[in-house]
C-alpha cells in the first residue's frame, strides 16, 4: 500500500537549494550590558508576548559602540533563550566579532552600510565581503549606489552592481555575466547572463534592447535561453517576476 | 620608442601567425625599423612562415636568461631590409616567459625599432598574457565563426582588464580587428558569419578582411609571409591592413558581389 509513496520519494532527490530571502528581526546592540539588556529585553517582551515567542534574531553590530572584547555571546544568547528568543547569527562588525560568532555557533552575515537608525558614529566600516571583483574593466562609474558601464561587457567578465541598478550602454557578450541588487538596463543585445534582484528584491526587472541572453534571472527564480526562445526572442524586451513566473514583456508598443 | 602591437585571438588556427608575418613584412616594406617576436614558446612557427628556421641560434628565452644578446639572437630577414625575427624556443615551455624578463627584452628593444609585433600563442594562459601584457596596440584575428568570435570577444575583454596600460590606467589598448578566411559564397549560403555579424558582436574598429585563399596556404608552406604576393589578393588584403594600421583610409576589397556597395557604405570606404 504504502510502496508507491515509498519509489515516489526515493525518486526524488534528497533536497534542493535555493535562493531565498527572508525579513528577520534585528538587535542593534548599541553596547552589550547582560543586566540592562536583559531588563529592556523583559520590557520589550511585556508590550508584545505573542511577538517575541521563538522569534528569529540575528544581533546587529553596525552601531555598536563598546568593545568588541566585551561582546559575550553565550551570555547574550542564554539570555535570550530565557526569554524563546532564538539567536540565529551575528550581521556586521570586524573579523574578531566574526571569529567570535564562529565560536558561538552563530552565523556571520555582512554588515549593511545603509539604514543608520541614528547618527552613530561611523561604525567600524562593515566592509562585506568583497563578491567576485568585478574584473571588466570598462570604464564604469558609480553614480550613487548604481553603476554605469559604457564599454562592452565582453565573454569572461563580471559586472557587478551589489547595491542598486546596473546600466550597460554596450553589448553584453555570450559569456559575459552582469549582476545588480536592482534592476538591469542594457542599451544594446543582451547575450550573456543577466542577474537582477540577486538580494531577493523581487520587483527587480531586466530590460535590454534585444533579448538573445544564455540566462535570465530576478531573485533567483531563473530561465535559460532555451526557455526564452518565444516571441520576445531577438526584440527589445522587459523581463521581470509575475508571482514565481519569470515572463518576457515586448518593451516596445 | 616602438610601439607594440600584439597579434592575438584566443582560438588557435585562425591566422596569428601568418597575420604576424604579414604585418611585420608590410611595416619593414614602408621603411619602419621592425621586429617580430615569436612568443609561442614551445612551438616555433613564425620562423618558418619567415623562412628563417635554419638561420636560428639563440631563442627569446635564451635573452630572457642572459644566455645571449638581443643582437645575437635576432635574425636579419633576407627579403625585406629593416626587418627582424626574434624566435622562440621550442625546448622549454610558456614557463621560461616571466613578466620581468620579457620587460626587459622588449625595453631594450624599443630603443632601436620602430614596431615591435608580438605573435600571441592561442589560448588565454601565461604565454598569450605575456604577450599581450605590454602592447599599446593589438590586432585580434578572427574567423567569422561562432566560437573565433567568442574567443576573440573574451580575448578583448582580457585586453582590457589584463594589459600593463590597463592596470596602470593608461589610455586603453588600441584593438583592431583583422577578420581572416573570409569565403563570400560561404557567407552567401549563410554558412559563415558575415563581417555585418561579426562586427555586431564585437564592436571594434576593423582593420581588414583577408579572403580564404590557396596563396595564404601556397605562402606559409614555401615559407612566405603572403603580403609578399602582390598578386595574390590576399597579399593585397594585408598590404590594405598595414596602411590601415598606420591611418591610412582604404576601401575593403575582395568582397565579391553585391555586399561591396554596401559595406562601402557602412565602413565609409
Amino acid at each position: 500500500m504504502s510502496e508507491p509513496a515509498a519509489t515516489a520519494t526515493e525518486n526524488r532527490a534528497c533536497f534542493e537549494l535555493r535562493d531565498a530571502s527572508q525579513t528577520l528581526t534585528v538587535m542593534e546592540l548599541y553596547h552589550f550590558d547582560p543586566d540592562t539588556l536583559e531588563q529592556t529585553l523583559r520590557d520589550k517582551i511585556r508590550q508584545a508576548p505573542n511577538f517575541f515567542r521563538d522569534l528569529p534574531l540575528v544581533i546587529g553590530l553596525d552601531h555598536y559602540e563598546g568593545n568588541v572584547a566585551d561582546l559575550d555571546f553565550f551570555q547574550l544568547i542564554g539570555i535570550c533563550r530565557t526569554h524563546s528568543i532564538q539567536v540565529l547569527g551575528v550581521r556586521g562588525g570586524n573579523d574578531d566579532v566574526r571569529r567570535l560568532a564562529r565560536n558561538a555557533a552563530l552565523a556571520w552575515l555582512p554588515g549593511s552600510r545603509t539604514s543608520a537608525p541614528r547618527p552613530a558614529p561611523e561604525p567600524e566600516p562593515a566592509e562585506s565581503t568583497p563578491q567576485e571583483p568585478a574584473a571588466a574593466a570598462a570604464q564604469s562609474s558609480a553614480i550613487g549606489p548604481g553603476r554605469l558601464v559604457t564599454q562592452p561587457v565582453r565573454s569572461g567578465q563580471q559586472v557587478y552592481a551589489p547595491e542598486g541598478d546596473l546600466i550597460i550602454m554596450a553589448p553584453v557578450g555570450a559569456g559575459a555575466e552582469v549582476l545588480a541588487a536592482g534592476h538591469i538596463h542594457i542599451y544594446g543585445p543582451l547575450r550573456g547572463r543577466a542577474l537582477a534582484g540577486v538580494h531577493g528584491d523581487t520587483s527587480a526587472s531586466i530590460f535590454c534592447q534585444s533579448l538573445e541572453a544564455e540566462l535570465v534571472s530576478v531573485a533567483g527564480h531563473y530561465k535559460i535561453s532555451e526557455d526564452l526562445q518565444g516571441d520576445d526572442w531577438r526584440t527589445p524586451a522587459r523581463i521581470r517576476l509575475e508571482g514565481q513566473v519569470l515572463t518576457a514583456d515586448p518593451l516596445t508598443r | 620608442m616602438a610601439r607594440i602591437i600584439v597579434v592575438t585571438s584566443g582560438k588557435g588556427g585562425v591566422g596569428k601567425t601568418t597575420t604576424s608575418a604579414s604585418i611585420s613584412t608590410g611595416l619593414a616594406q614602408r621603411g619602419y625599423n621592425t621586429a617580430v617576436i615569436d612568443f609561442d614558446v614551445g612551438l616555433r612557427n613564425l620562423d618558418l612562415i619567415m623562412n628563417c628556421e635554419r638561420r636560428v641560434v639563440y631563442d627569446f628565452v635564451n635573452v630572457i636568461q642572459g644566455e645571449a644578446s638581443i643582437n645575437q639572437a635576432l635574425v636579419r630577414d633576407k627579403r625585406v631590409e629593416n626587418l627582424f625575427i626574434l624566435p622562440a624556443s621550442q625546448t622549454r615551455d610558456k614557463e621560461a616567459l616571466t613578466a620581468e624578463g620579457v620587460q626587459k627584452v622588449l625595453d631594450e628593444m624599443s630603443e632601436t625599432f620602430d614596431y615591435l609585433v608580438c605573435d600571441s600563442p592561442a589560448g588565454i594562459e601565461h604565454g598569450a598574457l605575456m604577450a599581450l601584457y605590454h602592447a599599446d596596440e593589438a590586432i585580434v584575428v578572427t574567423n567569422p565563426e561562432v566560437s573565433s568570435v567568442r574567443d576573440s570577444d573574451r580575448i578583448l575583454g582580457i585586453l582590457q582588464s589584463k594589459s600593463r596600460r590597463a592596470e596602470q590606467g593608461m589610455e586603453p589598448v588600441k584593438e583592431h580587428l583583422l577578420l581572416t578566411r573570409y569565403n563570400h559564397e560561404r557567407v552567401e549560403r549563410g554558412e559563415m558569419l558575415s563581417i555585418e555579424d561579426v562586427n555586431d558582436i564585437l564592436s571594434i574598429s576593423l582593420l581588414g578582411v583577408i579572403p580564404e585563399s590557396q596563396a595564404v596556404l601556397n605562402a606559409s608552406n614555401q615559407g612566405a609571409p603572403v603580403i609578399l604576393e602582390d598578386e595574390s589578393e590576399a597579399g593585397c588584403a594585408y598590404a590594405d591592413a598595414v596602411a590601415r594600421l598606420l591611418g591610412e583610409e582604404r576601401p575593403l576589397r575582395f568582397l565579391d558581389g553585391q555586399k561591396k556597395g554596401f559595406l562601402k557604405r557602412m565602413f565609409g570606404g
